[in-house]
C-alpha cells in the first residue's frame, strides 16, 4: 500500500492504495467519477482522458503513483467551468454528440488543445482530437464544434 | 404555426452525455452485493471437451455452466444452434464454456488462469473457401426473376467477375455489458442493448420462465451499429442463469480485447457476377452468387443473406435476374448484424462490376450506370415494384456539381496521376425483409398522457446514439402541436413498454415513428389522462413469398450517391482521402442535423470498410483484437463531407420519413474503391484496400 496525495477537481485528496493501480479505476471506483470511461484500456481511444496539470492523459495507462503531488481534473471537475459551458453549447449546436461515450474525453481533448492554442486551424483541431476515437460522428461535427467554441469563447482560453 | 420538422433542435440527451453524468451500464451502482462475472473460453478452434480440472474450490468463486441452465441452453434467434454455454464440444476459439462469479475480479482472474481444459481436437474449417469446398451451405436461397438463360442466349457477350469482402468489427466505443439482478419478482436484465425484447425472449427461453418474471431495461448505450442486436442476448442469458443460481446481482462487462475477439462481425463474402449484354452494351440480365461466412453459428445469417441477395441489382433495373446464395459455417467467431446487414458486401461487388463493365465496353462509368437506373414502376430484383419516385438521376447531377466530378475524373484519367475520384450509387430497403414486420414483429406502441398533460412515448426501440429519442419526441410534439418538453421518452423497460420491435433494419423511424403518429391521432380524440395504442398493419398491396423470394421485399427504399476523392502514395501504397460528397433521399429528415450525423458517421464506417478495416483470423484467432491493430479512422484521417438531402416524402412514413441509419454506410466502400482504381490504374476485386493488396495489384497488373 502506498499513500498517494493529489489535487482532484480542485480538492486535496489522499488515498491508500497500491501505486500501480490504474488511475482510471481509482477515479471510477474510489472517487465515483463515472464520466471517465473505459473504451479500450490501452491508451488508444481517449474515452478515459483526464487533465494532469492541464495536459491531456489517458488515465487507463497512468499508474496511480504518478498522480502524487499533481493536479488532476476529470470531466466532473471541468464541467463546472465557463470553458466547459462554451464547449457543451458548441457540441450541442454542431450535433457533435451521438452515443456520448467518447464525449467527455473529447471535451477534455478540446480543453487541452484550446489551452495551448486558442485559435487552432481545422488541421490543428483534427490533430488535437486525433487521440480520441469516435465511431458515431465521423468527427466532422466535433471538429466544427471545437472551432465554434474557440470562436465563441474568445478570451476564455 | 408549426415549423418545418426538419429544422434541427438540440438533442435531448446532449447535456447528460457531455458532462459525463449519463450512466452507461458500467457506471451504475447496484443495491446489495455485486458479483462480477468472468468467462472461461475455448482455447481451441474445434473439438470435444474431455475434462475440466478446477483449482481447489473457494467460497468466493462460483462456477456457472450449462448444467445450471434451467430451460434451453441455446440463444433463441433463428435456429437453436448457439449454445449459451458450451456443453461437450466447442466450435470456435473463444466460445464461452462457463462463467466464474464472485465479488473480487482479481481473484476470479487468478482462478481462471489455473483452470485446465482437456480437449480432443478436430479438424476445423478455418476459411469460407475451405467450407465452400468441403461442406454444404446451412441455408440457401434462389431469386429467379425474368429469364436469365434466355437473356444469356440472346447476349452479344457475357462478362463474369468475382469479388471478396472481409470481416468488419463494429467498434462501438462502449464495450458490451449487462447486469442481472435477482429479485422477488424475477430477474431484471439491464444493459447496452438495441433490442430489449430480443433479450427478454432469449432469457425466457433459457430460464424456461414465464414472461412476467423477466424484465429488461436498456441502459444508456454507447454505440451499437448492429453489434448490440443479437449478441447481448447471449451474455444476458449467461448472467441470468448465474443470477438465478446464486441469487445475486451479476455484472458482466467486456474489456475491449475480449469484445473484439468474441463478439459478432460483419460476414465475409465471396460474390460472383455474370452479365449478359446486348449489341448496344445494355445489360439484359445478371446472374449473381453470394456466399457468406456465418462463423460458427447460424445466428441471423439467413436474413443477412436475403438482404445481400435482394441487393443483387443494386440501384439498377435488369430485365432478368438469377441470384443464388448460401451461408457456410466455419469454425470462427460468429458473424452477425452490422449496419447494412448484407447490403454493403453486394453493393461493393455490383458497383465495381458496373465500373468494370463500363470500362470493357468503352463507356463512362456514370453514363453506363445511369442508363441502367431503375425507375418508378420498374420491377425490383424480386419482381416487386418500385412504387415511389426515384430521384437518382437528379441526385447524380447534384453530386457531380458539388464535387466537380466530371473535371476531376477527366484530369485523373491521365496515366500516372496518383489521384482518383469514384462514385457509388446505392439504396437500402427500409424495414424488415419480406413479411417480417407483418408476420414476426407485429409492432405495437403506446402513447400515454398523464395527469399533468405530459405525453409519454412507450416503445421498445432505443437511442444508441443515432438520436432516436429526439427524433421520436419531435414526431410526437409536432403531431400533437405541443412543446417538446411536454413529451417524455425514457429508456425502454419491458415492464412498461410493449414490443414495438427491435432497433434494427432502418425500421425504427419509419415504422415505429409512423405508429406514433397514428397514436397521436387517437390521443387527440381523448381528453385528460389516457393511454392509446397503435399496431402495425402491412399495406395490402405488399405481397411477399418467402420460399420463392418473390414480391415486394421492402415497402420503401432510401437512396444515395457518394463521391470520394483520394490520392494513393506510390511508395507506401497508402491511400489518403481528399474529399467526400454525398446526396441522400431519406424521404424527409425529421431533423437535418441528426441525419447529417448519420451521414458523416456511416460514410466514414463505409470508407473504413473499404480501405482500412482489416480483421483476419490465423488458425481461428483474431489477429487484430485491439484498437491499436484494428484500424478505425481518427479525426485526421477523414475530411469534411459535403452532404445534401433531397426531399422525397414517403406517404407511409412519419412526416414522409424513410430509413436512414444503414443507408449511409453502404456507398462508402464502392466509392473509395472506384477512386483507388482510378488512382492506381488497376481494377479492384476485394476490400479492404490495404497497402499490401494495392502493391500486389500493381505488381501483377
Amino acid at each position: 500500500m502506498d499513500k498517494i496525495e493529489f489535487t482532484l477537481n480542485g480538492k486535496q485528496v489522499s488515498i491508500e492504495k497500491d501505486g500501480t493501480a490504474r488511475l482510471l479505476d481509482v477515479l471510477r471506483e474510489d472517487f465515483s467519477l463515472i464520466g471517465v470511461k473505459e473504451g479500450c484500456g490501452e491508451g488508444e481511444c481517449g474515452a478515459c482522458a483526464v487533465l494532469i496539470d492541464g495536459v491531456i492523459a489517458n488515465s487507463c495507462i497512468v499508474p496511480l503513483g504518478n498522480a502524487q503531488g499533481r493536479s488532476i481534473v476529470t470531466i466532473e471537475g471541468f464541467s463546472g467551468t465557463a470553458r466547459y459551458r462554451v464547449l457543451e453549447e458548441s457540441f450541442a449546436e454542431c450535433g457533435a454528440v451521438q452515443c456520448g461515450f467518447c464525449t467527455p474525453g473529447m471535451m477534455i481533448a478540446a480543453e487541452s488543445l484550446l489551452n495551448g492554442n486558442n485559435s487552432p486551424s481545422e488541421a490543428e483541431i483534427r490533430e488535437g482530437i486525433s487521440g480520441n476515437l469516435c465511431r458515431c460522428t465521423g468527427y466532422n461535427m466535433i471538429a466544427e464544434a471545437v472551432a465554434l467554441a474557440a470562436e465563441k469563447g474568445k478570451g476564455l482560453w | 404555426m408549426r415549423k418545418d420538422i426538419s429544422r434541427s433542435i438540440g438533442k435531448v440527451d446532449n447535456r447528460e452525455k457531455s458532462s459525463g453524468s449519463a450512466e452507461y451500464i458500467n457506471d451504475r451502482s447496484w443495491e446489495g452485493e455485486v458479483h462480477y462475472a468472468l468467462t472461461l473460453r475455448s482455447s481451441i478452434v474445434k473439438g470435444k471437451i474431455i475434462n475440466i480440472t478446477f483449482p481447489s474450490a473457494r467460497e468466493d468463486v462460483h462456477i456457472v455452466d450449462y448444467r445450471d441452465v434451467p430451460g434451453k441452453n441455446f440463444v433463441s434467434i433463428l435456429e437453436d444452434d448457439w449454445p449459451v454455454f458450451a456443453e461437450d464440444r466447442v466450435s470456435y476459439l473463444g466460445e464461452p464454456i462457463l462463467l466464474l462469479c464472485g465479488p473480487d475480479r482479481t481473484v476470479l482472474e487468478e482462478y481462471r488462469s489455473r483452470i485446465v481444459v482437456d480437449y480432443e481436437e478436430e479438424s476445423p474449417f478455418l476459411t469460407l473457401q475451405d467450407a465452400v469446398e468441403k461442406s454444404d451451405p446451412i441455408v440457401s436461397y434462389t431469386i429467379d426473376t425474368g429469364d436469365y438463360a434466355g437473356a444469356s442466349e440472346k447476349a452479344a457477350r457475357t462478362v463474369k467477375e468475382t469479388f471478396e469482402t472481409g470481416r468488419q468489427e463494429q467498434v462501438y466505443i462502449e464495450p458490451q455489458g449487462v447486469v442481472a439482478e435477482y429479485t422477488e419478482e424475477g430477474v431484471v436484465l439491464t444493459g447496452s442493448f438495441q433490442c430489449p425484447y430480443y433479450v427478454k425472449n432469449a432469457v425466457i427461453n433459457t430460464l424456461g420462465w414465464s414472461g412476467e418474471k423477466v424484465r429488461v431495461i436498456q441502459a444508456v448505450t454507447g454505440g451499437a451499429f448492429g453489434g448490440k442486436e443479437e449478441f447481448p442476448s447471449l451474455i444476458s442469458c449467461q448472467v441470468a442463469v448465474a443470477s438465478v443460481k446464486l441469487k445475486k446481482t451479476i455484472k458482466l462487462i467486456y474489456n475491449r480485447h475480449e469484445d473484439m475477439e468474441v463478439t459478432t462481425k460483419r460476414h465475409p463474402s465471396l460474390i460472383s457476377y455474370e452479365a449478359a449484354l446486348d449489341g448496344d452494351n445494355r445489360i439484359l440480365g445478371v446472374k449473381m452468387d453470394v456466399k457468406l461466412d456465418g462463423g460458427a453459428t447460424t445466428g441471423l445469417s439467413a436474413v443477412v443473406l436475403q438482404r445481400a441477395m435482394i441487393a443483387s441489382c443494386g440501384v439498377y433495373h435488369f430485365p432478368a435476374v438469377l441470384a443464388t446464395g448460401g451461408v457456410y459455417l466455419t469454425n470462427t467467431v460468429p458473424s452477425g448484424a452490422f449496419r447494412g446487414f448484407g447490403a454493403p458486401q453486394t453493393f461493393f461487388a455490383i458497383e465495381m462490376f458496373m465500373n468494370h463493365l463500363a470500362a470493357k465496353v468503352g463507356e463512362d462509368p456514370v453514363a453506363f450506370k445511369t442508363k441502367h437506373l431503375a425507375k418508378k414502376g420498374d420491377a425490383t430484383s424480386t419482381g416487386g415494384i418500385y412504387r415511389d419516385d426515384i430521384l437518382m438521376a437528379q441526385m447524380i447531377e447534384e453530386v457531380k456539381k458539388m464535387s466537380g466530378y466530371a473535371e476531376k475524373y477527366r484530369l485523373y484519367s491521365e496515366k500516372g496521376n496518383p489521384r482518383g475520384i469514384g462514385m457509388s450509387l446505392f439504396l437500402h430497403g427500409c424495414g424488415f425483409t419480406g413479411s417480417g414486420e407483418a408476420d414476426h414483429i407485429k409492432a405495437k406502441v403506446y402513447l400515454e398522457r398523464d395527469e399533468e398533460g405530459r405525453v409519454h412515448i412507450l416503445v421498445s426501440n432505443v437511442d444508441m446514439g443515432q438520436g432516436f429519442k429526439t427524433t421520436m419526441m419531435k414526431v410526437v410534439a409536432h403531431s400533437l402541436d405541443i412543446p417538446l418538453d411536454q413529451v417524455v421518452f425514457n429508456n425502454p423497460d419491458t415492464k412498461y413498454v410493449p414490443d414495438s420491435g427491435p432497433t434494427v433494419a432502418s425500421r425504427s423511424t419509419m415504422i415505429v415513428g409512423r405508429l406514433l403518429v397514428e397514436a397521436c391521432e387517437k390521443l387527440q380524440k381523448e381528453t385528460g389522462p389516457a393511454r392509446v395504442e397503435a399496431n402495425y398493419s402491412q399495406p395490402d398491396y405488399i405481397k411477399w413469398d418467402q420460399d420463392k423470394m418473390k414480391g415486394d421485399a421492402y415497402p420503401a427504399f432510401s437512396w444515395g450517391v457518394n463521391v470520394v476523392e483520394v490520392e494513393v502514395d506510390r511508395d507506401t501504397w497508402e491511400t489518403t482521402l481528399l474529399g467526400a460528397w454525398s446526396v441522400h433521399d431519406v424521404g424527409k429528415a425529421i431533423d437535418d442535423r441528426i441525419i447529417r450525423g448519420q451521414v458523416d458517421g456511416g460514410f466514414l464506417q463505409g470508407i473504413g470498410y473499404g480501405l482500412w478495416e482489416k480483421m483476419e483470423l490465423k488458425e481461428g484467432r483474431v489477429q487484430q483484437a485491439t484498437v491499436t491493430d484494428y484500424i478505425i479512422a481518427t479525426a485526421s484521417d477523414f475530411v469534411t463531407v459535403e452532404n445534401k438531402l433531397i426531399d422525397n416524402p414517403y406517404a407511409l412514413g412519419p412526416f414522409g420519413a424513410k430509413g436512414a441509419g444503414e443507408l449511409t454506410l453502404i456507398g462508402g466502400a464502392p466509392a473509395v474503391a472506384a477512386a483507388v482504381e482510378q488512382a492506381l490504374g488497376a481494377e479492384v476485386y476485394r476490400i479492404p484496400l490495404v497497402p499490401e493488396y494495392l502493391m500486389e495489384l500493381k505488381k501483377n497488373g
